[in-house]
């Protein structure tokens, strides 16, 4: 690595770290950003590196967020009697019964979303090119409807979640840091995803997925590791947005399909797909943006960001980082390069007729 | 002489369209075998049936001894059995080391190899293959910026870094340079020499095909027409005829 990288890394860390104790105000925004962050770069797995455009990762969010929750809840109460009195169930816990509770609901949010995965790709991985987006478009949608209708897990009335033990600023303080070490670490894990096989391998599948196959690649194997690995970690984070928030329900906290799940895709295109650091621009642009227009352009806020998209789409498909690419391709060590042997060289000119 | 693939009566028709018809050949280990016929003989067909793109209607494949007529192409192409297209199938917005480096071959692969990095003699087979088909001072290209002449030998040597034990190839020469023809015939030959891998090769190119097989199955509609040595199937009247259009 680059001394000049390496400064990047420690700036980046640094300014996570001291933000919170910074911008106190703005810690809840903070957090939101770094977790858009990891959702465009899990979305990126898929629909960037190996081009199946799922518009229903949001669902691994959502379904982490209700299993940690059942999760909780399950160490003291009864599930069903806790959804049902919507909050005004009286319990009793511990602190450390409290963080442990937590901790078992992170696990498990990211355990469930990886089997969901598995189980959900056996089913949609046949699809191919827009039926793949819709097909998953539609399981998103029907995981809303089907939670909404579902008593036990408190219904379309939603769930209280258990209550942080201490004051709001540590509460805020400590959700914070949790989302900041989980997009650190999915970024780290997809640093180093990316430089091993399965980088080249879902490559592969997104340029030419019948020729992976006639090679004998192990396509669907793939297919299922790719998408488990993002669904591992939007359940995590889906997880702790949950208890961060502190009610859950599924429209718009667990599945919220049009927001955030239209979100991560517009931010990793914004960012230029398939490049490691891409979805992380796009991320900190769009949600920049984003706050900027809520705050200044209110009333007009959805129509700048549906223009941002349009001029995106329309005139840098490949993003901010691809047409960095497209311009100084040399930069990014796109370059002919002969080597000194003669034999070589005499092959190259060949080549070049 | 061991037969390597023996195809053994196979018919494929698509709706009203018979591809291919009670097909049986063999191609001999260690050989070059030639398929030629006019267009739309069902050359191609005969190839997607044998990699098991497409189910066969009747008849069965055979790979060294094994039946493979309902393997999924995946696991024939483990097998050592391997194509390449006649329109060019590489990654095109993979550099030329990278297209390389995904072709190892698939065969033994476990869930832990999917996570490791490439070991270096992987790194130093790319760069042998790569300056085999004289594309290495192109190999931080992206392969799809590649001319046509160039995806062609890249897919080549892609096929060669999975180590097939037989290769089946759909019109090398089409669409290549004359000037390159003769080079890429060498690189055919030396692959089949030295590396000792079987070709199983269609061609329209007469002077290619000639060159390289040592024998030739032509096909006409759908049907096996002749099959000899070059020498019998140039001087064959059926053959002559069918590439005339007497049929």
């Amino acid at each position: 690595m680059k001394p000049s990288v390496i400064a990047l890394y420690v700036v980046i860390v640094i300014a996570g770290i001291t933000a919170p104790l910074v911008f106190p105000n703005y810690t809840f925004q903070i957090a939101v950003l770094w977790m858009m962050i990891l959702f465009a770069l899990t979305w990126d797995i898929m629909g960037g590196q190996m081009g199946y455009n799922s518009l229903g990762n949001i669902f691994f969010f959502g379904a982490g967020m209700y299993i940690s929750a059942v999760v909780q809840i399950a160490q003291f109460a009864p599930v069903g009697e806790y959804t049902s009195a919507f909050g005004a169930y009286q319990v009793e816990f511990t602190d450390a019964q409290y963080y442990t509770g937590l901790g078992l609901g992170i696990v498990a949010a990211g355990i469930g979303a990886i089997f969901c995965a598995v189980i959900l790709g056996a089913c949609v991985f046949g699809l191919r090119g827009p039926y793949f987006a819709i097909g998953t478009l539609g399981l998103a949608l029907a995981a809303a409807e089907l939670i909404g209708g579902w008593e036990w897990v408190g219904g379309g009335g939603g769930i209280s979640m258990p209550v942080f033990p201490g004051g709001p600023d540590l509460r805020s303080r400590f959700f914070y840091y949790i989302v900041f070490v989980l997009a650190i670490t999915t970024f780290g894990f997809l640093r180093w995803l990316y430089t091993t096989r399965f980088g080249l391998a879902i490559n592969a599948i997104r340029d030419n997925e019948s020729k992976a196959e006639a090679m004998g690649l192990h396509t669907k194997r793939y297919k299922t590791a790719a998408w488990s690995i993002a669904a591992f970690f939007l359940g995590m984070v889906g997880a702790v947005f949950g208890n961060m928030v502190g009610f859950i329900e599924p429209l718009e906290v667990a599945f919220p399909t049009v927001t955030f799940g239209i979100f991560m895709v517009a931010m990793s295109l914004l960012g230029g797909k398939g490049t490691l650091w891409g979805p992380v621009l796009g991320a900190t642009l769009f949600h920049v943006i984003k706050e900027l227009t809520w705050i200044y352009l209110l009333g007009w806020q959805w129509v700048a960001l549906g223009a941002i998209i349009v001029i995106n789409v329309v005139f840098f498909q490949q993003g901010i980082l691809g047409w960095a690419m497209d311009r100084w391709p040399e930069k990014f060590g796109i370059v002919v390069e002969p080597s000194p042997g003669e034999g070589r060289a005499v092959g190259a000119q060949e080549a070049a007729q | 002489m061991r037969t390597l693939i023996d195809v053994r009566n196979v018919s494929k028709t698509f709706g009203g369209v018979v591809a291919n018809h009670d097909i049986s050949l063999k191609v001999p280990e260690g050989e070059i075998t030639g398929l030629i016929g006019p267009n739309g003989s069902g050359k191609t067909t005969l190839f997607n049936c044998i990699v098991g793109n497409h189910p066969i209607d009747s008849g069965s494949i055979v790979f060294q001894d094994r039946e493979i007529t309902t393997f999924t192409v995946q696991k024939i192409a483990r097998l050592g059995l391997l194509r390449t297209f006649q329109q060019t199938h590489i990654y095109g917005n993979m550099n030329c080391i990278q297209n390389m480096l995904i072709s190892v071959p698939h065969r033994t692969e476990g869930y832990s190899d999917m996570f490791r990095p490439y070991r270096r003699e992987a790194y130093e087979r790319v760069d042998e293959l790569l300056e085999f088909v004289g594309l290495y001072s192109k190999r931080k290209l992206q392969a799809g910026d590649l001319s046509f002449g160039q995806q062609k030998l890249l897919e080549f040597a892609m096929a060669l870094m999975n180590g097939p034990k037989v290769l089946l190839l759909d019109e090398p020469t089409a669409g290549i340079n004359p000037t390159l023809i003769n080079g890429l015939i060498d690189r055919l030959k030396r692959a089949n020499q030295e590396l000792g891998i079987t070709l199983f090769v269609i061609e329209h190119n007469m002077r290619v095909i000639m060159n390289l097989a040592e024998h030739i199955y032509c096909l006409a509609h759908g049907e096996l027409l002749a099959q000899g040595s070059p020498n019998e199937i140039q001087n064959d009247q059926r053959v002559i005829d069918a590439y005339l259009g007497a049929h």
